[in-house]
């Protein structure tokens, strides 16, 4: 049964996987790896922005990867309006852990059930021209529709590196991750980087979303399967750390393949969950934790 | 403890109007509605043992709740076994589960435990799933045994529901009363504290997620002969997790009477929107709901009550 050229096949498709998963999990690992937000409620925002590529898509003929692109600002707006009511409501009271955590886990439900009173449960797909092509390198095939997402999934994965590291605003949401009175001792408001980087995760969510609409078909109910994978990421890459979060998706969308592929795609969900109890039981600081 | 025994009394007279409802055979209907309600009276008051009493979020809801019912599914498929032994078994099953993730605990606080339950939910659903012996992913039908009480099977589901309800909430409020509850509500405030102050934080937690645990198995245990088909999705439901923090967030959560006040607002308001509605309109009512009333009124409906006789 087995075959070494099933295993480089699973691999490959594996590595593209996770340059994807990498582009879903960057705007979780920004706003709960550095902020500590607990938005259970990213995946949602994901799949709202699968819909508006779909849409878009649908009605005028738009890229999804451009949409993405195009909505980046509304959705921006909106990490910064949910940031704010958040912020209003439990942060500056300091009951933050366990309400917040129930707010975002009502707001998923109220993204998602909206999502379906709309569009309904139907799967939703975005074809473009270079979703049905691919390329054959000595047995082993790499689809378009994998390949432009991880190329995406990295580029976006260097842009939030480079933006963290070499912009004044990168290094301020650096900074009220370490330590916000210092920040605020330096001048800075520490509420308006947060609300900054709150809404750059969300915008994130903006161009994932157009990314997974690409790579397979959409039902509001998706979120769900990517809260473990996002979190699992987060936490396997270490909190907060962006290059870490690029390899744990590598591994987590590597070993998913290599699941679904000799065990049959029923296990593949569980992988992720597998991964995220194991690490949050045996290193909860990650690969590359702080 | 003769408060103790007059709650025990209530709730005995609980369980008696329930029977005598169920005699009266009014519209059916009413109570395949109220087995739901009451099923999520036992389920919001099994998270607030250990959602609002101790402080940790429970995600993993559907986890305990289908596990009690696939325990149920698996001794009807192989022994035929009988309600009661099904209902003791699911609790116990989900209770084992419970101590589990107690000890989870240890290393897991806050937002970190709420996702691993989360976590554990899918996890168990994937293995139900690829389980054929209990229907696998498509599901498997459960036949009721016949010639019940009541005439109906509903009905006398019904008053098994109400009898565990009551049993629930009488656990619920002796916790709450008991050095337990204030103990868990010293953790809830501040676990090193707590510890510091020689709180066994760790057994209390333990015992808390096992009760926990236990009663979810409990409500679902007779699930598959109420729904008579038994299949992941349905038993897994996140709607269950959603509920089950929605409706002590609403009642309030420091007190046994608000998961009750909530699961019969929500629950009955839930049945009303599915009627009239749709089914998918009332998620999207529990959803803003929850987060109405987390921003708005964090101390939930018991909150308000309080705050207006304050003035």
């Amino acid at each position: 049964m087995f075959s070494w050229d099933l295993l480089a096949n699973a691999v490959v498709a594996g590595l593209l996987l996770g340059g994807f998963y990498a582009a879903v999990s960057l705007g979780i690992s920004l706003i709960f790896g550095l902020l500590d937000i607990a938005n259970i409620a990213q995946p949602a925002f994901v799949i709202l922005g699968a819909y508006a590529a779909y849409v878009m898509n649908s009605s005028f003929g738009l890229d999804p990867i451009l949409t993405g692109l195009l909505f980046t600002p509304l959705f921006y707006a909106l990490g910064v309006v949910v940031y704010r009511v958040y912020y209003g409501s439990f942060e500056r009271r300091g009951e933050e852990s366990l309400r917040g955590l129930v707010f975002f886990f009502g707001l998923l439900f109220i993204i998602e059930v909206s999502l379906s009173l709309k569009f309904g449960v139907d799967y939703r797909l975005v074809q473009t021209a270079y979703t049905s092509r691919s390329i054959d390198l000595g047995g082993v095939g790499i689809a378009f529709r994998y390949l432009v997402p991880c190329v995406v999934g990295v580029a976006m994965t260097l842009a939030l590196y480079l933006f963290l590291g070499r912009t004044f605003y990168g290094r301020a949401i650096m900074a009220v991750s370490q330590d916000q009175s210092a920040l605020r001792l330096m001048g800075a408001n520490p509420v308006q980087i947060k609300t900054i980087a709150f809404g750059v995760g969300i915008a994130a969510a903006s161009l994932s979303g157009a990314l997974l609409i690409s790579i397979a078909p959409v039902i509001p109910s998706t979120d769900r399967d990517y809260i473990g994978r996002m979190f699992a990421i987060t936490v396997l890459g270490g909190m907060g750390s962006i290059g870490g979060t690029l390899v744990a998706a590598v591994i987590l969308g590597v070993a998913e393949s290599l699941m679904s592929t000799f065990s049959g795609p029923s296990w593949s969900l569980a992988v992720s969950f597998g991964i995220l109890l194991l690490a949050l039981a045996v290193r909860p600081a990650g690969l590359f934790g702080r | 403890m003769a408060r103790t025994v007059r709650a025990v009394l209530v709730g005995l007279a609980v369980v008696a109007a329930g029977i005598a409802l169920a005699t009266l055979r009014v519209n059916p209907y009413l109570y395949f509605a109220g087995y739901v309600i009451l099923q999520y009276v036992v389920i919001a008051t099994a998270w607030n043992i250990l959602g609002g009493y101790a402080g940790y979020v429970n995600f993993g809801t559907p986890a305990f709740f289908a596990l009690g019912a696939y325990t149920a599914v698996f001794l009807i498929q192989s022994t035929q076994a009988p309600l009661p032994v099904l209902i003791l078994a699911g609790g116990l099953v989900s209770a084992l589960l419970g101590l589990g993730i107690g000890y989870l605990t240890l290393r897991l606080r806050g937002v970190f435990f709420s996702i691993a339950t989360l976590a554990l939910s899918i996890v168990l659903q994937t293995m139900i799933m690829n389980w054929q012996y209990v229907g696998g992913s498509r599901g498997m039908s459960v036949l009721r045994p016949s010639g019940p009480p009541f005439g109906s099977y509903v009905t006398f589901l019904f008053t098994v529901m109400v009898a565990l309800a009551v049993v629930a909430v009488i656990v619920a409020r002796f916790i709450e009363r008991s050095w337990i509850g204030r103990g868990l509500a010293a953790l809830r405030d501040n676990e090193e504290a707590a510890e510091c102050m020689g709180v066994p934080t760790l057994r209390l937690k333990l015992f808390a997620t096992t009760i926990s645990g236990c009663l979810l198995g409990v409500a679902g245990a007779p699930f598959p002969y109420y729904v008579t088909f038994v299949e992941p999705n349905s038993a897994f439901n996140l709607d269950y997790a959603v509920n089950a923090l929605a409706m002590p967030m609403i009642g309030g959560t420091t007190s046994w009477v608000g998961p009750v006040i909530g699961a019969v607002l929500l629950g009955a308001a839930q049945q009303l929107a599915t009627v009239t509605i749709s089914s998918e309109m009332n998620l999207f009512i529990v959803g803003v709901v929850l987060v109405a009333f987390v921003v708005l009124a964090p101390e939930g409906i018991l909150g308000l009550v309080r705050r207006l006789r304050g003035r």
